[in-house]
């Protein structure tokens, strides 16, 4: 190019259509082979853990495997009962351990506090989502373990053993790493995920809501409870049901944590297990095929439970929100 | 006809009327509630400063010491006879994954959220979109069960690459979304003004859309990379862990690597106290990351104003 | 049949009040009392004056009409009416506003009770989406306690009746409010605004979301609703300030420069920014 263009010479200035036909398609081409390899991966996903999980399907049976009992390596008899079990318990209570302070922080961050303390507030609650479960998991050995053990487990389980045997079988041994452990750090750990996602949607809740109810007379708390909260329920609900699934999935500080027993029942204080940790605790010491294809097949449970609780925060989403149909 | 006659103006109908009892029981609950709320917040952020809090004051004694970034780790013994010891190796792996699978990664995620937002009509569109919230919310340890099917079985051996490839599906959905949220913001009036002077769709999206969208795109790789660095699930059984410095670099790729997450992991669970006050260590160092990372995406969303966390 | 409306104190009647110390007096014939009154209304956002020294007076059972170019600040005016201003961070109000001898911004003169006598209808239509279109109107009888499912009843269809929505809806009174047209949620959110039995009902812009049917019907609305109700409404429009309204206030960059009776505002005003104005040469 001996001399600049001007920018009307450029604007004229004509291109190959080989430049341009060729340019878009493949470009094209590139863009959306990238997005099939995320498609190509999430299948990938189920198919991978379905296959490498089949044996234990084949000679258990679906039903069989997802009901079955007994999980022992060494007899080679393997169902995933206890994990979903305990999957479940963890991650029922500590979402309602932690739903309410979380829609509180959420509530008291978006509609109450001067601009400078939400800030704050916010900040913290976000860089807290992003603490890695690692860490959080040896604060629970050091700290936590010791501390409940001696100020809640044992002296529980001394007054029990003198005032109400009855409840022994439901205590169980007062081993620190537990159930309720567990479940207090996996509660510690999805509140910020709840806040945040409560908290969002609380600021989405339109000027005019607010001003609606207060138009009518009402107080503060009653101008959210009327206006903001109905208004802003989907979302709440949906990121209540996102930060479950967290819970179903979180790994690394529920395997420090719960004790790691594979046989039901499971009792308070003693040690239980989950999906994931039994994933953690077990796989690179199992050394049997069959043991290892049946953590693969605890994964493929593990990824139809998932899949079904962000079916149901997505259809929620839908169903909530304000304007939809099915109010 | 049981409608009575509006209230005559000027006269305060019952409905109307507030009573002072009436206004200060609701006034009383307001108070109340406020009172909840702050209540709330503090047991709800109070603990987890308290978790922040501990790991950093029984941590910053190993990491203010020089062996922890020079040394490897080696055997138990050498800690317990207090012969210098470190975590320098795990830094140097975690250099190596983390970057490898952002190298892996950010291709394919952006180039996912161009799809989803430059390409709308594309008959896989909404099949793209919905799959990729599936693998967003599937937790981080089935990816890494899937790398280890994908990778490590057929390689024979644990490997910082399929590591790599653990965080690098751990890190996709998270960047297809981002990329699609932020240059869903870019208004399409932009994108016309290109194609209005004869610009290729093409060099539209590269040329104007995407430089428009960098703040965003940034902070999304930002976010997605503090997710993926404190993951020590997937690598578990795929970069593994390593007590010592690689012979050579080829073999941070292709041999057991280790990282900070799954190093902490190992040291916590171990019997021993040198190890454990190691541990601490390294979440002090996973925490910093996380810090840095997350005030880097405050800094850049603060230059310009597009914030999509 | 119950009486919904015993008679409470009776309004003290305002003295004739200074309406006015500012260049803008009101000048029309004393045909009605007045039943708000303001004097002095300055508002500040931060430290830029929104609406500067206003004293206005509105009389009972009419409509009066705040026009103006955008910005000139009848919104924010109108909103210092019933202290709409009170949470919004920065803005600072001065000056009276006396409701039947009450200083609303007296000290403890409760927001919360000023705003159910003061009612006020937006520009657009504010029903609450997750409630029925019954709920929405009782919904400010139910912020006080009131439970009595016969008296709900009650007021419910004498408002959507009073807000000419009542045949459109009766049959669907449970039906989701985000479900009706544009034009029946401004007419439900007048509705809600009855049930409380507001005094004086502030309108801002109520027809500026809607079709040209919806706004006739709104505008109909109020000629009926002035029977009992003291209205005040903004409107950009000033064909609706003619069709609508008794009184007309013109404000230009915050200042009121002129109120008078509709009729003489649009075909003589005193003002030659106000003749500038309604003959269309700025705004």
């Amino acid at each position: 190019m001996d001399r600049t263009l001007t920018a009307s010479e450029l604007i004229r200035r004509p291109t190959h259509p080989i430049y341009r036909r060729l340019g878009d398609r493949v470009f094209q081409v590139v863009v959306v082979t990238l997005g099939l390899s995320i498609i190509a991966l999430a299948l990938l996903l189920a198919e991978v853990l379905l296959v490498e999980g089949w044996e234990p399907l084949r000679r258990f049976g679906f039903f069989g495997f997802l009901t079955g009992t007994t999980w022992d390596p060494v007899r080679g008899v393997f169902g995933t009962w206890p994990f979903i079990v305990g999957t479940l318990i963890t991650a029922v209570a500590s979402l309602a351990l932690s739903f309410l302070p979380a829609i509180g922080v959420a509530i008291f961050s978006a509609e109450y506090a001067p601009r400078w303390l939400a800030s704050i507030i916010d900040t913290i609650v976000d860089l807290l989502a992003a603490v890695p479960s690692v860490v959080v998991g040896i604060w629970g050995i050091f700290v936590l373990v010791p501390l409940m053990q001696n100020h809640v487990y044992l002296p529980v389980y001394y007054w029990a053993f003198e005032n109400a045997p009855g409840l022994l079988p439901v205590l169980g041994p007062p081993a620190g790493y537990n159930l309720v452990t567990a479940t207090i750090v996996l509660a510690l750990m999805i509140v910020p995920y709840t806040t945040a996602l409560a908290r969002d949607a609380i600021r989405l809740v339109p000027r005019s809501q607010r001003e609606a109810a207060r138009a009518l007379g009402a107080t503060r708390w009653e101008v959210m409870r009327m206006a903001v909260l109905p208004y802003a329920r989907g979302a709440i609900v949906a990121g209540a049901i996102l930060s479950f699934g967290r819970a179903i999935g979180e790994t690394m500080a529920v395997a420090m944590l719960i004790g790691n027993s594979n046989t039901l029942p499971f009792t308070f204080f003693g040690p239980a297990a989950t999906m994931p940790s039994v994933i953690v605790n077990e796989f690179r010491e199992a050394v049997e095929d069959l043991h290892l294809a049946s953590l693969m097949t605890v994964g493929f449970y593990l990824f139809l439970i998932s899949l079904t609780v962000n079916l149901i925060a997505a259809w929620l989403q839908r169903k909530l929100a304000v304007g939809g149909r099915a109010l | 006809m049981a409608v009575t006659a509006p209230a005559a103006p000027g006269t305060l109908g019952r409905l109307a009327t507030v009573t002072p009892e009436n206004l200060r029981r609701r006034y009383r609950r307001d108070r109340l509630m406020i009172g909840l709320l702050v209540v709330a917040t503090t047991v709800v952020l109070v603990p987890l400063l308290i978790i922040v809090w501990y790991v950093v004051s029984n941590g910053i004694s190993a990491v203010l010491t020089a062996d922890f970034y020079t040394q490897d780790l080696g055997s138990p013994a050498r800690a317990l006879q207090g012969r210098p010891t470190g975590l320098g190796h795990t830094i140097l792996g975690t250099m190596v994954v983390d970057g490898l699978a952002l190298l892996i990664a950010v291709p394919i995620g952006v180039g996912a959220g161009i799809m989803l937002s430059e390409y709308p009509d594309h008959p896989l569109n909404p099949v793209l979109r919905i799959l990729n919230d599936t693998l967003n919310g599937m937790p981080a340890i089935l990816k890494g069960l899937l790398a280890f099917s994908l990778i490590v079985k057929p390689m024979g051996t644990f490997s910082g690459f399929s590591g790599a490839v653990a965080l690098a599906f751990v890190m996709l959905p998270i960047l297809a979304r981002a990329t699609e949220g932020v240059l869903r913001i870019i208004p399409w009036s932009i994108r016309e003004a290109g194609l209005a002077l004869g610009l290729p769709r093409w060099r539209v999206v590269l040329n104007t859309v995407l430089p428009a969208a960098r703040v965003g795109v940034v902070t999304g790789i930002l976010i997605a990379f503090a997710r993926a660095a404190g993951e020590a699930a997937p690598l578990l059984f795929t970069s593994f862990g390593n007590n010592f410095f690689s012979s050579t670099p080829l073999r941070y790729l292709m041999g057991p690597v280790d990282t900070l997450p799954a190093r902490l992991y190992s040291l916590a669970i171990s019997p021993y106290k040198e190890w454990h006050a190691m541990g601490w260590g390294a979440g002090v160092i996973l925490l910093v990351l996380v810090i840095v990372t997350f005030v880097g995406t405050r800094i850049v969303t603060r230059a310009r104003h597009t914030t999509d966390l | 049949m119950d009486p919904v409306t015993s008679p409470q104190t009776a309004p003290s009647t305002p003295k004739p009040q200074q309406a006015g110390q500012g260049e803008a007096r009101a000048t029309v014939a004393a045909d009605a009392e007045p039943r708000l009154v303001t004097e002095g209304i300055t508002v500040h956002y931060g430290n830029v004056v929104g609406v500067r020294d206003v004293s206005l007076t509105f009389r009972d059972k009419t409509v009066t009409a705040l026009i103006g170019p955008s910005g000139c600040g009848k919104t924010t005016f109108l909103r210092s009416l019933n202290r709409m201003h009170d949470l919004t961070r920065g803005v600072k109000v001065s000056g009276r506003a006396v409701l039947d001898g009450t200083d609303i911004y007296a000290n403890g003169v409760d927001p919360v009770t000023i705003r159910r006598r003061i009612g006020m209808v937006f520009q657009k239509p504010t029903p609450f989406p997750t409630m029925s279109i019954y709920d929405n109107v009782v919904a400010g009888l139910k912020l006080v306690g009131i439970r009595d499912r016969a008296l709900l009843d009650e007021v419910a269809e004498r408002s959507l009746r009073q807000a000419a929505l009542w045949d459109e809806v009766k049959d669907r009174l449970k039906a989701p409010a985000a479900g009706i047209s544009g034009g029946q949620q401004q007419r439900l959110s007048i509705a809600r605004a009855l049930a409380v039995e507001a005094e004086v009902l502030l309108m801002d812009e109520p027809t500026s979301s809607l079709d040209p049917q919806s706004t006739m019907r709104i505008e109909e609305l109020i000629q009926e609703l002035k029977d009992t109700v003291t209205i005040i409404i903004v409107t950009h429009n000033m064909q609706q300030a003619a069709r609508v309204s008794d009184y007309t206030a013109f404000f230009y960059e915050g200042d009121l420069i002129e109120v008078s009776d509709t009729n003489r505002m649009f075909t003589n005003p005193k003002e030659q920014r106000t003749n500038d104005y309604i003959t269309g040469r700025f705004g």
